[in-house]
């Protein structure tokens, strides 16, 4: 185990940042800190690098308690979000900092350095000031910085918040080759699910100081743990039902009860893809109208309205859209193949969110 | 030059008016009361020049004012380092005082600072009378010059120094910590070096405004070491004007190549800008 944290707490004053948090991060693996913002999150990270002290519990970094061993002493590579380059040295003497703070020989700094800048893409560049680069190349720049010494440990805060879109992206994907090729054991903060779900192997999420659920990217996201992932992870629509005579209702949109007594209430959730549509109206139960399609790309983001006023969002690719022959305003019928029952008479069942209900079959009910 | 023939758009246009305005400006503000001097001044020859310029109670004085001034400027880019660390970085009751405090010796008049500083250091000042006892005498010798150019000069190390303290990210000194610096690395390599450009400007501001210091020294100098202020004033209370005028000029031109040095080492330190 190459990270441990076992019931760490955090408090700043009376706020509770972290609250009894505890996992594990395996020796080589690419972990995401995923949350909203104030999650947690960041302190967490802080933490591990020693940056921040925890209030309870400990803290293990090859199976040594590192608590009481300073942030000097850790031999953690961390990556800020502002970048924080030393801007009064050249790229080459950034990266060889930490490496003259270890006394390693001048030739093998040098060749360290050389080394680096080759294998960053920034080759050419070691003499440049930090203010003389891009965004892109100055994160490049502050990712070998912070691995020039080989830490057992690489820590990343929201490490490409501040690049354009475009270069996020090639920067992602050059993540993760470097995570294949060095296999240093790494953590990142995002609050971008997506983000976390592309790079990682695994993913902690938080939520107000809380691990909500560790998981594989597809295990976070088929069964979610509860609601907060449910919503977060992805895109959910939600239904607040009532149960009258015996069938969960919400306007015309009606679902079995799953055992809730007589006018209590149900809510369940259903991702955009468990939305079938169709231009036959006789096709599915339920009518609507196609009020707004947003093009993505590949994908398209529908928007539809039923003749009650709920508004349902669904997802669709540009192939089918136009298979289908669909066009904005067009009447249209749909229903839910599949969903999940968030909770019941306000009480939320964690385990039961992972469940997916099948939808009753066409015709039913009609 | 280059904004002005280049075709680029302007927001502001009038680079031609307000260029001819500056020189205009800049001339009669300085150059010509400086060209006055020289034009004076060259009513002595060159053999009479030297020798007053270079009089042994004018070369005393050269020492004292330039030797005092660079003493006191060095002083204050310690200090005022220090002290607009603390008032950058820390959050005190009282902190928006001590930043109020820091102007005061901007506006007070000179010679009722040099006034103040002579009562307290005299023997039988506040002060002292207890430096008295430890055999230490400040007012009226050169340490009393200093101590009275270090008071108007404080101000601008620390007015240079505050905005450049404010922009240093805290996570720039986390960096050098995760990578193993301790404190004292951490200051010296990474703070201090961004630091370096504004120190310079504070000392070089204070550094001139130390050589022309005038109203607080005459309090608190020594009878013996003059300063070449006070110099060139009692030529000019003998009417011997082209003397004063010869005096004046060596001071200018050391002042001018000082500031030049000091310019350029401020250039070099902020190499890393350009």
């Amino acid at each position: 185990m190459s990270i441990e944290l076992r019931n760490i707490s955090k408090r700043f004053g009376d706020v509770a940042a972290v609250q009894n948090v505890s996992f594990k991060v395996a020796e080589g693996e690419l972990v995401a800190l995923l949350g909203p913002s104030g999650g947690g999150k960041t302190t967490v990270l802080r933490m591990i690098a020693g940056l921040e002290q925890p209030t309870e519990g400990d803290i293990l970094i090859r199976g040594q308690r590192v608590n009481d061993v300073s942030v000097q002493k850790r031999n953690i590579g961390f990556v800020f979000q502002g970048y924080a380059l030393f801007k009064t040295m050249s790229v080459a003497d950034n990266i060889a900092f930490g490496l003259k703070i270890k006394k390693w020989p001048k030739a093998e700094i040098d060749d360290r350095v050389a080394e680096l800048l080759k294998l960053f893409g920034l080759d050419g560049l070691g003499k440049r000031f930090p203010h003389q680069l891009s965004g892109g190349q100055r994160q490049r720049v502050a990712i070998a910085r912070s691995l020039a010494p080989k830490p057992s440990v690489l820590l990343l805060d929201e490490p490409f918040g501040a690049v354009d879109a475009k270069i996020r992206q090639e920067l992602r994907d050059w993540l993760v080759h470097l995570h294949d090729e060095l296999s240093v054991t790494t953590v990142f903060v995002t609050h971008d699910q997506e983000e976390a779900m592309e790079v990682s192997n695994r993913i902690v999420i938080f939520s107000r100081g809380n691990l909500e659920q560790i998981g594989a990217p597809r295990q976070v996201y088929e069964q979610p743990s509860n609601e907060f992932v449910a919503r977060f992870i992805g895109v959910l629509n939600v239904l607040e039902l009532r149960v009258e005579n015996g069938v969960a209702r919400l306007n015309e949109l009606t679902f079995p009860s799953h055992g809730v007594a007589e006018g209590s209430s149900l809510r369940i959730g259903f991702r955009p893809y468990a939305v079938q549509i169709s231009p036959q109206l006789s096709e599915y139960r339920y009518r609507a109208t196609l009020r707004h399609v947003y093009f993505l790309g590949v994908q398209l983001r529908l928007e539809l309205e039923t003749p009650s006023g709920l508004t349902l969002r669904t997802r669709i690719t540009k192939d089918e859209f136009v298979r289908l022959g669909l066009t904005e305003d067009q009447e249209i019928s749909f229903q839910i193949r599949e969903y999940r029952v968030l909770s019941r008479d306000g009480f939320t069942l964690n385990p039961e969110v992972s469940a997916v209900h099948q939808a009753p079959s066409i015709g039913e009910g009609i | 030059m280059s904004s002005a023939r280049s075709k680029r758009f302007q927001i502001l246009p009038g680079f031609g008016l307000s260029l001819g305005y500056t020189l205009a400006y800049l001339s009669l503000i300085v150059l010509i009361p400086l060209g006055a001097l020289f034009l004076r001044t060259s009513e002595l020859s060159w053999a009479q020049f030297l020798k007053i310029a270079t009089s042994d109670r004018a070369m005393a004085s050269y020492r004292v004012t330039f030797g005092c001034a660079f003493v006191a400027a060095v002083i204050n880019a310690v200090m005022g380092t220090l002290l607009a660390w603390v008032i950058v970085r820390y959050r005190f009751p009282g902190r928006r005082i001590l930043d109020g405090l820091i102007d005061f010796p901007f506006a007070l008049p000179t010679a009722v600072a040099g006034l103040t500083l002579a009562n307290l250091f005299a023997p039988t000042g506040w002060l002292g009378r207890w430096l008295d006892l430890v055999g230490i005498q400040v007012a009226y010798t050169q340490s009393g010059i200093i101590v009275a150019l270090i008071f108007i000069g404080i101000p601008f190390v620390v007015r240079s120094l505050q905005p450049v303290l404010e922009d240093i990210e805290l996570e720039v000194e986390e960096a050098a910590a995760s990578l193993g610096a301790s404190r004292f690395t951490t200051f010296t390599r990474v703070i201090l070096p961004a630091l370096m450009p504004a120190i310079l400007t504070g000392f070089s501001l204070a550094f001139a405004r130390a050589i022309g210091e005038y109203g607080s020294v005459i309090f608190i100098a020594p009878k013996r070491a003059e300063i070449t202020p006070m110099l060139i004033w009692y030529r000019l209370e003998e009417f011997d004007y082209p003397g004063a005028m010869a005096i004046a000029v060596v001071m200018l031109v050391i002042s001018f190549f000082l500031l030049i040095t000091v310019n350029l080492l401020e250039r070099w330190a902020s190499r890393f800008q350009r």
